[in-house]
């Protein structure tokens, strides 16, 4: 009966096993749980920061100590006990970025078994890679290389020590301290996140790559990304990010600053798989994301692509601020939520610039007890003559348990513009299963081959070894022997 | 006896409904054998079971493959044992391109005899030869399975997959509906290119064109879920000048 096959895929489903779950055995120095003006000041002067830094980050506390988090979206959570969480944590045996020599063995054994190319394979794969544990940024390699070209990728934190003009030009330029509750939270608390600066003109020799991990107990991860691409530069990078499996819930709140330039162009791509808590819901990453990405110059172009399987919760917005006449927005997002996963994640385009286009490809896959929201907004200025946008929001349902919404908004001010809106919802339909399994695919196998047929549009743009690394991802999120 | 396919007795219900209802037929390895019948008299139905698709219930019966009892198979084990289902409607599978897809089935059957898997090249030259033969761009190949075919170009890819797969027993529910002219002469070609003396096919038609093309061994005629007759290849033309009516199941 076609009825049962849900309930046979929940199953399927519900043996998805996380791999990264392991935990590092590695000496770290962490501040106690709580988090107070005391707190902020040990942060920064761990950091040696500049006194406008200090400040910034004060500022940023009051700010945030005077909101309250977000209630307009749809995911549920108890509320978070912020005097209970740890701000920084790093381990005791990094004092600040180094030399891959210098990294404690144990740490690349933790990324190596992530399969982060850090060593050699690294170079094969032509992938700089900045890894952050918990706090802090562990290393950086082909810094020299890089150096070369005129690139700076570095931890931020070095990057405050080393570029302190630079990061103060343009921290906070994009995504302001107030600009909403978590980003407060970060600019208040942010401990590092990485760097780059590509200078005019200079097209960034190898893709550029962040790991993100949180290994600690009750530490909040607060990274901190800026990405300058001057006139004429342009950059692709990815962020990828695990945690071991923990019984509680554990806080992620980063900010993510994209500045083009004009004629620039920046490609940041995320493959988020942190701990999506277990099958019932126990555990798990919250993750309240503020990504944005301004389009300053003419001409510019930021595309965001994002495959998010993990987390319990994901807030996540990655946005586009088409200001250069010209400049163009783009947002491809996969996002994966099941067993009690939910996920309220989408886009902004806001057009202010002449002739600005946007593209939006949102797909989502509902399984178990899965629930999920595209949360989109595409504004049109009243400058914005000759606007386009075209969004299309497709949702995947595993399954009669789950639940997939899309909340559309669109508000226009210039008669010129022309928006375009597509959505649809699907099931996986036992016919596509049967016509599968009936060619000697396992069950399994062809539920994730039509998955991620579901998702091609979206994982054609991702550089081409994340691609793979994305599907297999995908697999293995639905993966499960038959029985 | 060679037979490669022998249902018995065979009993079958959707959703409750009894749909066969003591069907049996046998063919040997290597022979054509031919089902026609009205509409809504099981043709489909005895595939989709054959093919082991799972809300259509066995409530009797029994049917073995090359000796083994294809009951209590997998529909994937079924596919990997040499069994292939043609269908009368294939499913689109947006975003999985035909190349993907055959590559995953002959990658499946490497895996379950412990042989490595085709390389890249011999399965590319192996689709694009079978592709020619039936005049399938290349272009179609790339797309999505089935993803905007033609009815005709549907029925065209469910020839090509098998002509990849190289099943021992093929099961085509009317591939010949909504084929034009030359494309049943293409199809036809292809289906006899398959003919061996291990390979047998079992076609479902409505029409004698087709065996025009493909003479039979046999033709069965399956009026309410049984086979009320079968014969030669005459029996077809029988039909085709007299209709059903005389099959028609007696009232008791
Ligand atoms: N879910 C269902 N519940 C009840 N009856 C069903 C169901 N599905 C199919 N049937 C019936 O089973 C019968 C056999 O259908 P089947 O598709 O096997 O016919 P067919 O011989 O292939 O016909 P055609 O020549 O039109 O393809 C039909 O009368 C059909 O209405
Ligand atoms: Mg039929």
């Amino acid at each position: 009966m076609s009825n049962n096959v849900p309930a046979e895929l929940a199953t399927v489903l519900g043996r998805r096993e996380y791999a990264p779950g392991f935990t590092t055995d590695i000496e770290s120095e962490t501040l106690p749980p709580g988090l107070d003006e005391s707190v902020i000041r040990a942060i920064s002067a761990r950091k040696k920061e500049p006194e406008w830094l200090l400040e910034w980050r004060l500022e940023a506390f009051a700010r945030w100590q005077a909101m309250t988090p977000p209630a307009w979206s749809k995911v549920q959570y108890p509320p978070i006990d912020y005097q209970a969480i740890s701000y920084y944590s790093a381990p005791r045996s990094s004092d600040g970025p180094k030399s891959l020599d210098e990294v404690d063995p144990k740490l690349l054994e933790t990324y190596e078994k992530l399969g982060i190319p850090v060593h050699e394979r690294a170079a094969l794969a032509g992938v700089a890679v900045d890894m952050v544990f918990d706090s802090v940024s562990v290393a950086t390699t082909f810094k020299q290389k890089l150096a070369d070209a005129g690139v700076i990728f570095s931890s931020i934190s070095e990057a405050v020590q080393e570029h302190p003009e630079l990061v103060r030009a343009y921290l906070g330029s994009v995504v302001p301290s107030g600009d909403n509750y978590y980003a407060a939270l970060n600019s208040a608390v942010f401990t590092d996140g990485s760097f780059v600066f590509v200078p005019k003109g200079v097209t960034c020799p190898m893709e550029l790559s962040t790991y993100f991990r949180i290994n600690e107990r009750n530490t909040g991860q607060f990274e901190r990304t800026l990405i300058v691409c001057e006139d004429g530069a342009s950059v692709s990078y990815l962020e990828g990010c695990t945690a071991p499996m923990r019984d509680e819930n554990q806080l992620h709140a980063a900010v993510v600053e994209l500045v083009a330039l004009e004629d620039a162009s920046i490609k940041y791509s995320t493959v988020q798989n942190w701990y999506p808590g277990d099958e019932n819901g126990k555990g798990g990453i919250y993750n309240f994301v503020t990504k944005r990405g301004d389009c300053r110059g003419a001409r510019s172009h930021i595309s965001w692509t994002q495959v998010e399987t993990g987390s319990a919760i994901t807030w996540k917005y990655p946005s586009c601020i088409l200001r250069g006449d010209d400049s163009i927005g783009e947002f491809y997002s996969v996002a994966l939520s099941h067993h009690r996963q939910q996920a309220d994640t989408g886009t902004k385009m806001i057009h202010l610039g002449r002739n600005t286009r946007s593209t939006i490809i949102a797909k989502g896959i509902s399984a178990g007890h899965g629930d999920q929201t595209y949360r989109g907004l595409v504004r049109v200025g009243p400058r914005a003559e000759g606007a386009r946008n075209y969004t299309q929001c497709d949702s995947l349902l595993i399954g009669s348990d789950c639940g997939a919404h899309t909340l559309p908004v669109v508000e226009c001010a210039h008669p010129s513009a022309r928006l375009e809106h597509e959505a649809t919802t699907s099931r996986i339909g036992e016919d596509q299963l049967h016509y599968l399994r009936s060619r000697g695919l396992g069950e399994e196998e062809a539920v994730s081959m039509i998955v991620n047929g579901f998702c091609r549009e979206v994982f054609r743009e991702l550089p081409m070894e994340f691609a793979v690394e994305a599907q297999a991802l995908l697999s293995v999120s639905l993966e499960g022997a038959v029985g | 006896m060679s037979s490669l396919l022998e249902i018995s007795d065979l009993h079958a219900e959707v959703d409750g409904t009894p749909i066969l209802k003591g069907l049996s037929l046998t063919l040997g390895a290597g022979e054509v054998h031919a089902v026609m019948g009205p509409n809504g008299s099981g043709k489909s139905t005895l595939a989709q079971v054959l093919s082991g698709r799972e809300d259509y219930e066995v409530t009797a019966g029994s049917i073995r493959f090359d000796g083994v009892d294809l009951l209590d198979m997998e529909p994937e084990e079924r596919a990997i044992a040499g069994l292939f289902l043609g269908f009368q409607y294939p499913v689109e599978i947006p975003g999985v391109s035909n190349l993907n897809l055959l590559k995953a089935a002959l990658n499946a059957r490497a895996k379950a005899r412990g042989e490595e898997e085709p390389a890249a090249a011999t399965l590319l030259g192996r689709v694009r030869e079978a592709a020619a033969s039936l005049n399938i761009s290349n272009e179609m190949l790339k797309r999505g399975v089935n993803e905007g075919f033609s009815g005709g170009e549907k029925k065209r890819n469910e020839i090509l997959q098998m002509l990849v797969l190289e099943p021992r027993l093929a099961v085509l529910d009317e591939t010949d509906s909504g084929l034009d002219i030359d494309a049943i002469r293409v199809v036809s070609q292809g289906i006899n290119s398959l003919r061996d003396p291990q390979r047998s096919v079992l076609l479902i038609t409505h029409f004698q064109r087709l065996l025009d093309h493909i003479t039979p061994d046999r033709v069965h005629i399956l009026v309410d879920g049984a086979i009320q007759a079968s014969g030669g290849p005459e029996l077809a033309q029988e039909l085709e000048a007299e209709g059903y009516a005389r099959y028609a199941p007696q009232p008791a």
